[in-house]
């Protein structure tokens, strides 16, 4: 298990103080003016060196997108730190701990990534919903501001640095970056075609580079103990510690953070108090939020959390947010509720996404009910490969994992449900429960 | 915009004191982007107007901010924390997606449904509680959860839940977050790490 010397969140669970001075006590703004007087280049290779992978879900190595931002300033073209703070992903609410506990971690952050790109200001697009978070990180650049830690000189190192809150207003689609950059211009959330990617043509057309709360927060400590230590945890290229979130059927669900790379059921017995009714009564588990495949007990038995392992069993890290059904779920009605959720947050830009999501949800709706027929389980999964890979951004993959998933791993529970329904199939597991299966 | 039956107001204008707010928030964007501001700009409006935005709100944040009145229109439209009707003024947001579905957010649908008396995007004749439904509210280790106006209630039951909704009638101000008297995202019977740090 991880040491508690080597947690970053020292402040994870909000049981001290989240203000300048309790987060000095636990080394925030330690030293980063020294930091930030070994360059912009040092700040990046030691990124670099931690094999740090963006913790918003595609898991990109963060000091390579760093280094995409250009090394010049163009006066007309001013470069931009935009934060992903719009946690939205189902199963996660990681970024929100350290939003309202720890956000000194993130604004520290904002300046020394900001400043490794070249960035005199940054923005911090926070969801809406999330008000009282959104109150304790402008307390926290408040007091940033009053110390002299942000603004004209910086930590006294000469660079000017400013850091916005921006809230947003419900919509999970603004969680893309350029479906973010559009709403912080004031637009709609629709996603732009890349290229031109965020590096090169960004936020009012400049420069900028959209990092997730976690991946930011991580930079100073990471700054201050070397990138050399960050690497030594987890596996290669799955390094450092992660904020997981253990939700659903778990007897004890919990944000904790381990290191990468812990073994799914290890994670759950050690830290959420291990599945309901004992890890025999697992059913399946998503784990990394709700746009990633759901895998079968068989698979969690010994699968690693990290973004290597769970690809290879066709699943992903994503937001790293755990979601736990135990034996008593219909996992069909979980999986359609999804597709609900997709449907409803569809932009509505790109006809295979807003006109797939819909015709999705429906048919898994008769999926829970059983009023379908065998075939159209090929045709389900036809549908959903039509939409993946169609769409301008990445919600209609999103939309069309969870039902990969379902159908690869208990394609027999959907046919026993139609089987069912039609009579043909009396008792069994599979019997079906209207009571538990409105989706 | 016109057909949603609510009478869209003759006028709307920030009153003074939350002209010095409005001001503000331009000023973090940089000049000529001003549109930035819309989404704050909208917030605030709403919050100026009993917490739903009337044609005439949408109007003035649009010359506020040097913009065609359709663009603001589709920004509201397109946001699902704008009310373009009115709401009561305890808005209960029920969050139903997988991972509080999994924890009993239907017990809590049926609950508030007792005990307000009223079905989804309803309002109770007193004008006390609207009742929706919304996707993930992100505080998904603490499901089932709901959202009244600003602040999270988690942990719930259908009792506890209940509770809640008395407590909102009587007037009082229920203490925020979990129900169960949790920290955080802490497991419940306390903290498996951070055990060794010196607590300050």
């Amino acid at each position: 298990m991880l040491k508690d010397s080597d947690r970053i969140f020292t402040n994870l669970y909000g049981l001290r103080d989240w203000g300048l001075e309790g987060a000095r006590k636990r080394g925030d703004w330690d030293g980063t003016k020294a930091l930030l007087e070994k360059g912009h280049e040092w700040i990046v290779e030691e990124i670099k060196a931690s094999d740090l992978r963006g913790r918003g879900g595609a898991g990109f190595p963060a000091g390579l997108k760093w280094s995409f931002m250009p090394k010049q300033i163009d006066p007309k073209r001013p470069h931009y730190l935009v934060v992903n703070a719009d946690e939205s992903e189902p199963g996660t609410c990681k970024d929100r701990d350290i939003l309202r506990y720890d956000p000194h971690k993130l604004v520290e952050g904002c300046l020394l990534a900001g400043f490794a790109m070249r960035a005199h200001a940054s923005y911090i697009y926070i969801r809406g919903e999330f008000v009282n978070e959104a109150k304790n990180l402008q307390a926290a650049i408040d007091q940033a501001y009053a110390a002299g830690l942000i603004g004209k000189n910086a930590c006294g190192s000469d660079w000017d640095f400013d850091v916005y809150v921006h809230r947003g207003a419900g919509a999970y689609i603004c969680g893309e970056e350029t479906g973010l950059l559009e709403s912080l211009e004031g637009k709609a959330g629709r996603p732009r075609l890349k290229p031109p990617f965020p590096a090169a043509v960004g936020l009012y057309g400049c420069p900028t580079t959209i990092n997730n709360v976690e991946t930011i927060a991580v930079a100073p400590t990471i700054l201050r103990r070397g990138g050399a230590w960050f690497a030594g945890l987890g596996r290669p290229k799955n390094t450092g510690t992660k904020v997981f979130c253990i939700s659903g059927h778990v007897n004890q669900p919990c944000n904790v953070e381990e290191e990468m790379g812990i073994p799914l059921k290890e994670l759950i017995e050690k830290h959420a108090g291990g599945v309901r009714g004992g890890w025999d009564n697992l059913k399946a588990i998503i784990p990394g939020g709700s746009s990633v495949p759901l895998l079968p007990k068989s698979i969690c038995d010994d699968v690693l959390m990290d973004f290597d392992s769970l690809r290879a069993v066709r699943s992903g890290l994503g937001t790293a947010a755990v979601i736990v059904m135990d034996k008593s779920t219909d996992v069909i009605a979980a999986i359609a509720r999804l597709s609900h959720f997709y449907m409803h947050e569809s932009c509505g830009q790109c006809t295979p996404c807003r006109e797939g999501t819909g015709w999705v949800y429906r048919t898994m709706q008769r999926m829970v009910k059983g009023e379908a027929s065998v075939d159209e389980i090929d045709r389900l999964n036809d549908v959903v490969g039509q939409i993946e890979g169609h769409t301008i951004c990445a919600l209609g993959d999103a939309a069309a994992w969870p039902v990969q998933g379902l159908i690869r791993h208990f394609r027999d529970e959907l046919e026993a449900r139609i089987l069912v329904s039609k009579g043909a199939l009396t008792s069994g597991r599979y019997g079906f429960n209207p009571g538990i299966a409105a989706a | 915009m016109s057909g949603n039956g609510a009478d869209q107001g003759a006028s709307f204008a920030f009153a003074p004191e939350a002209i010095a707010k409005v001001k503000a928030i331009i000023a973090k964007y940089p000049t000529g982007r001003q549109a930035s501001a819309v989404l704050p700009l909208l917030d605030l409006a709403q919050r100026e107007n009993d917490g739903w935005l009337s044609r005439a709100a949408m109007d003035h944040v649009a010359q506020i901010l040097d913009m065609a009145p359709i663009k603001v229109y589709e920004v509201a439209t397109f946001y699902t924390m704008f009310n373009l009707k009115p709401v009561g003024r305890h808005l209960v947001q029920l969050c139903r997606t997988t991972p509080c579905w999994l924890r009993g957010s239907e017990e809590l649908r049926y609950a508030a449904q007792q005990e307000l008396g009223i079905g989804l995007k309803e309002t109770t004749g007193d004008g006390a509680f609207t009742l929706v439904e919304v996707e993930c509210l992100g505080a998904c280790v603490n499901a089932p959860m709901v959202q009244i106006n600003d602040d999270f209630y988690e942990d719930l039951t259908g009792e506890s839940f209940r509770e809640l909704l008395r407590a909102l009638r009587r007037g009082e101000k229920p203490a925020i977050g979990s129900r169960t008297g949790r920290q955080g995202s802490c497991p419940a019977s306390g903290p498996t790490t951070l055990t060794e740090i010196e607590r300050r």
